[in-house]
């Protein structure tokens, strides 16, 4: 059998489309220059940077003590933070879909669902430190411990968990909703207590979905860099002795490889996760509830289960607060009366606090609309049109995903700092704010396209076949149908896309210099030397434009959204 | 609407596909040509998965046929994208754009086109009028019921005045009553405006009502093309026979010729009935019966044993054994007649003139 003419005919019909030719063109142009040529230069530095091809690099790094160690730390922690996290998760995913909760209770849930994504990712390191470090306010003051250590691996560990537990509690509370309700009925019909029931039946149906919350949490521990640098002490992980690697040894060669090393297992529990775990759970959990469930109002699982899981929010909510008063406090530890604002002021007469903001504010708002448009333009390709380059573009920005931010920082230090492939080509990028702008968009880039493709999984194909039909060429197609269908989409996916950047660290901690000022940078920085007070000042001008950023959202798709005049039946 | 119609040309079209999970490539349309003529009304049918969609959608130039050229008139149209093509699609889903009023649906194509404002509306006014939805215009899609958004997207198709207008499927979405409404009114418009129209269906009530021809697939294969009574009188073999109505199929073997007529010997029962020519004595061949065509006596005909009898409102539903065959009949209008209890012998009578030799 010939498919030729076929496929012919419709490399033809695409040609014939100037404007979606550029736009693949451009996309792969992009994806190959800021996402593949970076690790791939990581790849060809570890093997070949010391003048010789072999694995020279790699048995130096490996022989170093401190290298090797990070490993175990940074696989410890993620896995004891994985289990954490999925288990907590579950829990609150249970209690909200299966037990009857008071408003006080729903509302906790609510919030701590927010905080993960309005909050800068070191904010609870910071309020730790603050509330059970050596000065902190409940060990010093209310238990009389002077000499709490929080650095280290607990640290570590607690901090990772209540960061990342919310991620899973959202992942799982969507799966378990998707159980019919009749399955455990029949279950309790033939006899089973409830706990047989949540044994027997609900905890089989969840446990590849657990596997994913794990996976996922995992992934997000092991490329987490900031924590572990506030919180961490000398307990250092991967991204951490990278990061120390390049900017105290200047050993980028060494770095390479170390960043290689923390690519591959990424990228492994990455391919388990997405072509194993997401397969696995959606084959067995595919039904839609049919009907509602039935909620569980027997005191003796109600009480313990929300007053567990209440304490555990309010204790998470209680951390967050502790942020901005921090930086209300005159001496943190030691003097709390009365409330001042000098620090606020110092931010901004001392410590540049404006160019900071600005310098922050502008980068992530020219990323993120930057970012929003290409995941959408992302996800259309992906999902509704067929083309030889489309496996690349969806492999690729797929792949940026497990990409940590640590590493892809590495790869842009080797990868332009001399141009490309070291020949001076394109160095001028270097050290510019367009770098940083398109690292934002990298880092976002895959978040966004998730969230691009299963809202556009959900448009029928033929409402854009029939715009096609009518005569609109794929760009009309585009800015008349898909975009308007996805609107809310599209804003969701800029406000994420603002929220982290003007949040994000990892990746341009290494590339900033000093002509920019970034408001992370500066909280990494005031939280090293110890100066808590002066990073929660900045850390609560950071929640609150990001905060306001989503409430902003949440308004504007209220009353523009498209979703709500198709949605209405 | 004045405007030169156009037929539809397929020259040895065929189109394959991968099967996802074997990965064995397979023709969903095989050397298929097919001559539709100007201004006629032509239906592909047949069960899914035999290829009339796909055929649809390589003439709406969705898919690329991978043999084979098709001509829009004169013109071959296989490098042309969809958008580029004078045909215009009716959506089994209507895939009406949500996001738009139904006036802002109907002008989509000719704002597409630069048509002028005025022009436009003057366009669109008509055809709405012509589907009756006339007052509909600034009601959003979905607080349309399912007729009206079919009409809608009629509307839509028609008013930019393509050349031919393509169906798939459209009214498997709506209720039984509504389907049988629309496809008059359907055929009314057609007739009215005068377009080619190709409309596909595995429903046969549907082929019959609507069309000037009807084209019978199966496994990427034309059966048979004809009129519905060609189709329904005349089919070319046991699957058109079966698909198109219910049918009975009895085999016998020729025992003999006098002029037109041959003699079948069916289950020892002797049939005289219209031959061909390339008929042979001592071969076997199958007569099919169609269920309204037989009736029960209590003698004259074929012996046979009631082994179903169950009352229908307007026939009453029998299947009889001839032999070891089974024959489904309905007598209709049965208040007055004699009816047959299960287990009952009696005789089936049909008239040899209206069977037809396969």
């Amino acid at each position: 059998m010939a498919r030729g003419q076929g496929a012919a005919l419709d490399r033809k019909k695409l040609l014939a489309d100037p404007i979606l030719v550029t736009t693949i063109v451009l996309l792969i142009t992009f994806l190959t220059l800021f996402i593949l040529y970076p690790l791939a230069i990581l790849l060809v530095d570890s093997f070949v940077g010391d003048g010789t091809f072999g694995l020279g690099i790699f048995k130096r790094i490996f022989a170093m003590k401190s290298f090797t160690r990070a490993i175990t730390n940074t696989l410890k922690i993620g896995f004891v933070v994985g289990i954490l996290s999925a288990l907590i998760g579950l829990l609150f995913a249970y209690v909200e879909v299966y037990v009857r909760m008071n408003r006080f209770v729903g509302g906790l849930f609510k919030v701590v669902s927010m905080l993960p994504v309005v909050s800068p990712p070191f904010v609870l390191s910071l309020s730790m430190i603050m509330l059970f470090g050596k000065a902190g306010l409940i060990t010093r003051f209310l238990l009389h411990i002077y000499d709490n250590s929080v650095y280290g691996y607990w640290g570590i560990v607690i901090v990772q968990t209540l960061t990342f537990f919310p991620v899973c509690y959202m992942m799982l509370k969507g799966l378990l909703k998707n159980i019919d309700p009749s399955l455990e009925e029949a279950a309790r019909d033939m006899g089973a207590g409830r706990w047989k029931v949540f044994a027997d039946v609900t905890l089989p149906l969840m446990l590849p979905g657990l596997g994913n919350a794990f996976l996922v949490t995992f992934i997000e521990s092991i490329a987490d860099f900031a924590n572990p640098m506030i919180i961490g002490g000398s307990y250092d992980t991967l991204a951490t002795t990278i990061y120390l690697q390049i900017t105290g040894a200047y050993d980028k060669a060494g770095a390479a490889a170390m960043a290689v090393v923390l690519l591959c297992i990424t990228l492994l529990m990455f391919a388990v996760q997405k072509y194993y775990l997401e397969a696995k759970t959606a084959a067995t959990l595919t039904g839609k509830a049919s009907r509602g469930r039935m909620l569980i109002e027997d005191r003796s699982v109600k009480v313990p289960l929300t007053i567990f899981c209440a304490l555990v929010a309010l204790f998470v909510i209680m951390m967050y607060i502790c942020v901005p008063i921090g930086a209300l406090f005159p001496t943190w530890g030691y003097k709390f009366f009365p409330l001042t604002g000098k620090w606020f002021k110092l931010v901004f007469t001392r410590y540049h606090g404006f160019k900071a903001f600005k310098d922050s504010f502008v980068l992530s708002l020219i990323a993120a609309p930057v970012t929003a448009l290409l995941s959408m333009i992302i996800s259309y390709l992906v999902v509704k049109r067929k083309f030889k380059a489309k496996g690349f573009i969806e492999a690729v920005s797929m792949l940026a995903m497990a990409v940590p931010g640590t590493v892809l920082g590495v790869g842009y230090i080797r990868g332009y700092s001399g141009g490309l492939f070291h020949t001076g080509v394109l160095q001028s990028l270097y050290g510019t704010g367009l770098i940083l702008i398109i690292v934002f968009v990298v880092r976002s880039l895959p978040t966004g396209t998730r969230s691009g493709i299963s809202a556009l999984r959900q448009i029928d194909k033929s409402i854009e076949e029939s715009a096609y039909d009518m005569g609109a060429d794929s760009f009309k197609v585009f800015m008349t149908v898909t975009l308007p269908l996805i609107k809310d989409s599209f804003l969701s996916g800029l406000v994420t896309a603002f929220v982290r950047s003007i949040t994000a660290i990892s990746a341009i901690i290494l590339l900033v210099t000093p002509s920019f000022l970034l408001i992370t940078v500066q909280i990494n920085e005031f939280a090293e030397k110890g100066s808590y007070s002066l990073a929660c000042a900045f850390a609560t001008i950071l929640i609150i434009i990001t905060y306001g950023a989503v409430l902003l959202m949440n308004l504007f798709i209220k009353y523009f959204g498209t979703s709500r005049k198709i949605k209405e039946d | 609407m004045e405007k030169i119609k156009k037929g539809v040309r397929l020259e040895h079209i065929s189109k394959i596909y991968q099967d996802p999970k074997t990965g064995k490539e397979f023709y969903a349309v095989k050397d298929t040509s097919l001559e539709i003529k100007p201004g006629s009304f032509v239906t592909l049918l047949g069960p899914s998965g035999c290829g009339k969609t796909t055929t649809l959608r390589m003439i709406a130039g969705f898919e690329s046929p991978d043999e084979g050229e098709i001509y829009l008139g004169e013109e071959p149209i296989n490098e042309l994208t969809p958008n580029k093509r004078d045909t215009a699609m009716v959506f089994q889903s209507y895939a009406l754009l949500p996001h738009y009023n139904v006036f802002d649906n109907v002008a989509y194509g000719l704002k597409l086109r630069k048509v002028p404002k005025e022009e436009i509306k003057d366009r669109v006014m008509k055809i709405l009028d012509l589907v009756e939805l006339t007052g509909m215009e600034a009601r959003m899609t979905n607080q349309l019921s399912g007729g009206q958004q079919q009409r809608v997207a009629l509307a839509r198709a028609l008013v930019i005045e393509p050349s031919v207008l393509l169906f798939d499927e459209p009214l498997s979405n709506l209720d039984a009553k509504l389907r049988v409404s629309m496809r008059t009114e359907i055929r009314r418009i057609q007739q009215r405006v005068g377009i080619t129209a190709i409309y596909v269906t595995h429903d046969q009530s549907e082929a019959m009502a609507l069309s000037d021809q009807i084209i019978v697939m199966s496994k990427g294969v034309v059966a048979q093309m004809g009129t519905p009574q060609e189709i329904y009188y005349h089919p070319v073999n046991e699957f058109v026979a079966d698909f198109i109505g219910e049918a009975n199929f009895l085999k016998g073997t020729m025992t003999g010729r006098s002029g037109d007529k041959v003699t079948l010997d069916i289950h020892g029962n002797p049939l005289v009935v219209d031959g061909r020519p390339d008929m042979e004595e001592g071969r076997e061949y199958t007569v099919v019966l169609r269920p309204e065509a037989a009736s029960l006596a209590d003698e004259g005909g074929m012996p046979c044993k009631v082994v179903l009898s169950c009352f229908m409102g307007s026939y009453q539903n029998y299947h009889v054994m001839v032999g070891d065959t089974l024959v489904k009949l309905e007598e209709h209008n049965p208040k007055n007649k004699r009816i047959y209890q299960v287990d009952e012998t009696c005789s089936l009578v049909f008239d040899p003139a209206s069977v037809h030799v396969l």
